[in-house]
């Protein structure tokens, strides 16, 4: 039983992490219909700026509060600044260019990316410090549920629970909700329609980067590449629940969390994403449009 | 003023990116000496290179809109290509020529160019496989290198254990991975186009992870070694002479799929393809089988991945699954979306680029990969359409005197 809760707690932390990142490309893909492949890379380098801070500040010798909350922040605000860029970049010339072109676009801007980290920085997997203390009040179920665990699903729900008060009642959030139903209409009514996009690249990004340190202090170490995998997992999470839906993502990745981790506790840890893709691959066929997903009818 | 209101504008870029690459650029941390280097002077050339590629862009820009201004109506994007292709005359003495120096070239040039060249000419057939799917058919693939895949295994395993030669595999490989193609395609036809992709992309991830788990079939990671290069006639050749046999064989290759894949596209099915990609329901209102139409799209672009894998296999007689990753169907793609999607000039000319660049480019080794993922970008931001655009064919009605 004991086994069975650590790993529906290992499951939820992978979930919730998906989540954070599934819903950069959730959002992104609501309003420009773009699958935003750099978004990975976004997320890495999130985790690359938190590294950085938080080893200067450690060397020179801050609090460890307050290098949590600097190294957060800079996380955010760098991995913001990038998604918007990118998106000026090489998203925005490609508004109404074939369909492709914009997701060949990202594969290359991905590419760049990594390389551009692993050139200025290094191939070489570097060791995180840990950000999350160990609580003494976790004592007794630490072999069972970490205190990295606890932390990441309290920090993944506040996250989540700001986002779900942003899109819902703000006037960003609504002209975002009017922008993914129909970005002719939302610019007729006055709605600034490129700002919108760079909010969401910007809210994207910013989950990602928080989910990047997360994770990354988690596992305890970080390197140029782990931007791909993650990216990938979290757009199967982002389909699964039905790409466009926010709610879908969240459910979607917490599918994938707990599938992963099941069947890596119970059946085999080689085949970790062999199961991932599978049950996208099972879900998608029955349900072609996701789990939360609108079929779209079609008039003709 | 203009001039000064650009100088400024370029400063706030320069500035902005200054500010962007920081952290990654200039700070530079060994968390185990624990020591920290500011490399400043990365800052100073983030800051020149983007203040002079801005202004240079503006420049063009400015330039742009005076042409534009100056002669309103502009000739419909129609280039040198484009009329050579239409003049049958000029086609056969360029198409001769391009022969001419490809079977002369392993004579002039060293092994390792010759070695170079087959592997572009790999990836053109690959490139016009895969246009099949995605350039004519519309159906977006991410998974494509799961049928190369397919094929190079085929031929490593039925050799390693059969001792099965090249031309008796390669139809194999190709059926393989043709059959492979239309397994994926059934539960896939009900999707539609990001949902595709990524099934697809899972596809080939699925694919990778078993030759990389499955140890006792494929030997896992360290993959299979010692594959036998095509024979002739039970001849045996040197190193030397089984290259340049090697890309003989791919002239060959890359001709004959010029002709089917050229056939194909002015075929009933092809028409059928395009129809498809086009409108859906309007081709199935026209009374085309959906169904059957994608699938032969998927085994079609799957039979050339598949034939390619053998090829590639004997080539460099040593393969493990880290050669299947996603770049590489990545790259294929771009071969594709660069080139011009569905036209087949533009997808050779894609891959000779893509697959060479990177080549030659290896003299700048560590930034190419950089350059190679810039490229993209500023190709898809320049020229969405791709290289050779493709031009629908159309009738023309000529007034009668």
């Amino acid at each position: 039983m004991d086994y069975f809760i650590e790993l529906l707690f290992s499951g939820l932390t992978r979930g919730s992490i998906y989540a954070l990142i599934a819903l950069g490309y959730t959002m992104v893909y609501g309003i420009i219909g773009l699958i935003n492949f750099a978004h990975g890379e976004i997320y890495m380098i999130g985790a690359f700026t938190a590294f950085i801070v938080a080893t200067v500040l450690s060397i020179y010798g801050f609090p460890l509060l307050a290098i949590i909350v600097i190294a957060g922040v800079a996380a955010a605000v760098w991995s913001s600044a990038y998604g918007y860029t990118i998106e000026k970049i090489a998203y925005k010339p490609l508004r109404h260019a074939p369909r492709l072109s914009p997701l060949i676009s990202a594969i290359g801007m991905s590419i760049f990316l990594q390389n551009y980290v692993l050139l200025a920085q290094t191939s070489d997997f570097l060791p995180f410090p840990a950000l999350i203390p160990e609580f003494e009040f976790m004592e007794p179920v630490a072999h069972i549920v970490g205190s990295s665990d606890l932390v990441i699903l309290i920090t993944t729900t506040i996250v989540m629970l700001i986002l779900t008060y942003i899109i819902k009642f703000t006037r960003v959030g609504k002209a975002m909700r009017a922008t993914a139903q129909d970005r002719t209409m939302a610019m007729l009514v006055g709605i600034n329609v490129n700002q919108i996009i760079s909010a969401t690249f910007i809210i994207g990004s910013a989950l990602a980067a928080i989910g990047g340190l997360l994770i990354a202090s988690h596992i305890g170490q970080i390197n140029f590449y782990i931007g791909f995998i993650a990216g990938i997992k979290a757009f199967t999470a982002a389909v699964l629940g039905g790409i466009g839906s926010i709610p879908g993502a969240v459910l979607g990745s917490l599918v994938l969390g707990l599938t992963e981790s099941f069947a890596t506790g119970y059946v085999s840890s080689d085949y970790e994403d062999v199961f991932a893709f599978s049950l996208l691959v099972l879900i998608l066929i029955f349900k072609p449009s996701g789990l939360l997903g609108k079929a779209e009818t079609k008039k003709v | 003023m203009l001039l000064i209101k650009e100088l400024k504008k370029a400063l706030g870029v320069a500035l902005w990116f200054v500010f962007l690459t920081f952290p990654i650029m200039v700070i530079k941390v060994d968390p185990i000496e624990r020591i920290i280097r500011y490399r400043w002077e990365n800052a100073a050339y983030v800051a020149i290179v983007t203040f002079t590629v801005y202004l240079v862009m503006s420049f063009i820009k400015l330039r742009k809109l005076r042409v534009t201004a100056d002669k309103k109506e502009s000739k419909p994007s129609r280039n040198v290509i484009h009329s050579i292709l239409n003049n049958k005359k000029q086609l056969a003495v360029l198409s001769f020529m391009i022969l001419a120096i490809a079977l002369v070239f392993p004579h002039f040039f060293s092994v390792y160019q010759t070695n170079v060249m087959t592997t572009a000419l790999m990836y053109v057939v690959l490139g016009l496989g895969l246009n099949i799917v995605v350039g004519m058919a519309g159906l977006l693939d991410l998974g494509f290198v799961a049928f190369y895949a397919v094929g190079a295994y085929s031929y490593a395993l039925l050799n390693y254990h059969f001792g099965l030669g090249f031309w008796v595999v390669l139809p194999i490989g190709g059926a393989l991975a043709a059959i492979f193609g239309i397994i994926l395609g059934f539960p896939v036809l009900r999707l539609r186009g990001d949902y595709l992709a990524i099934v697809t992309l899972g596809f080939g991830e699925i694919i990778r992870l078993i030759l990389e788990n499955w140890g006792e079939f494929s030997q896992g990671p360290s993959g299979i070694s010692n594959i036998s290069r095509p024979g002739f006639f039970g001849m045996d050749f040197s190193l030397e002479t089984s290259i340049m046999y090697m890309y003989y064989i791919m002239v060959i290759g890359v001709i004959v799929t010029i002709f089917i894949v050229n056939r194909l596209q002015d075929s009933r099915l092809g028409r059928a393809w395009i129809a498809l990609r086009e409108d859906e329901i309007a081709c199935q209102a026209m009374g085309i089988d959906k169904r059957k139409t994608k699938l032969a799209a998927f085994s079609l672009g799957a039979f050339w991945a598949g034939l390619i894998g053998v090829v590639f296999a004997a080539k460099t007689t040593f393969i493990n699954p880290a050669s299947f990753t996603f770049l590489e169907s990545a790259i294929i793609l771009s071969i594709v979306v660069l080139g011009g999607m569905g036209s087949i000039i533009g997808v050779i000319i894609g891959a000779f680029i893509l697959i060479l660049m990177p080549e030659y480019l290896r003299a700048l080794s560590e930034y190419r990969m950089l350059a190679f993922g810039g490229v993209m970008v500023a190709m898809m931001v320049f020229r969405p359409q791709g290289m050779i655009a493709n031009i629908r064919r159309t009738y023309k009605f000529e007034k009668q005197k």
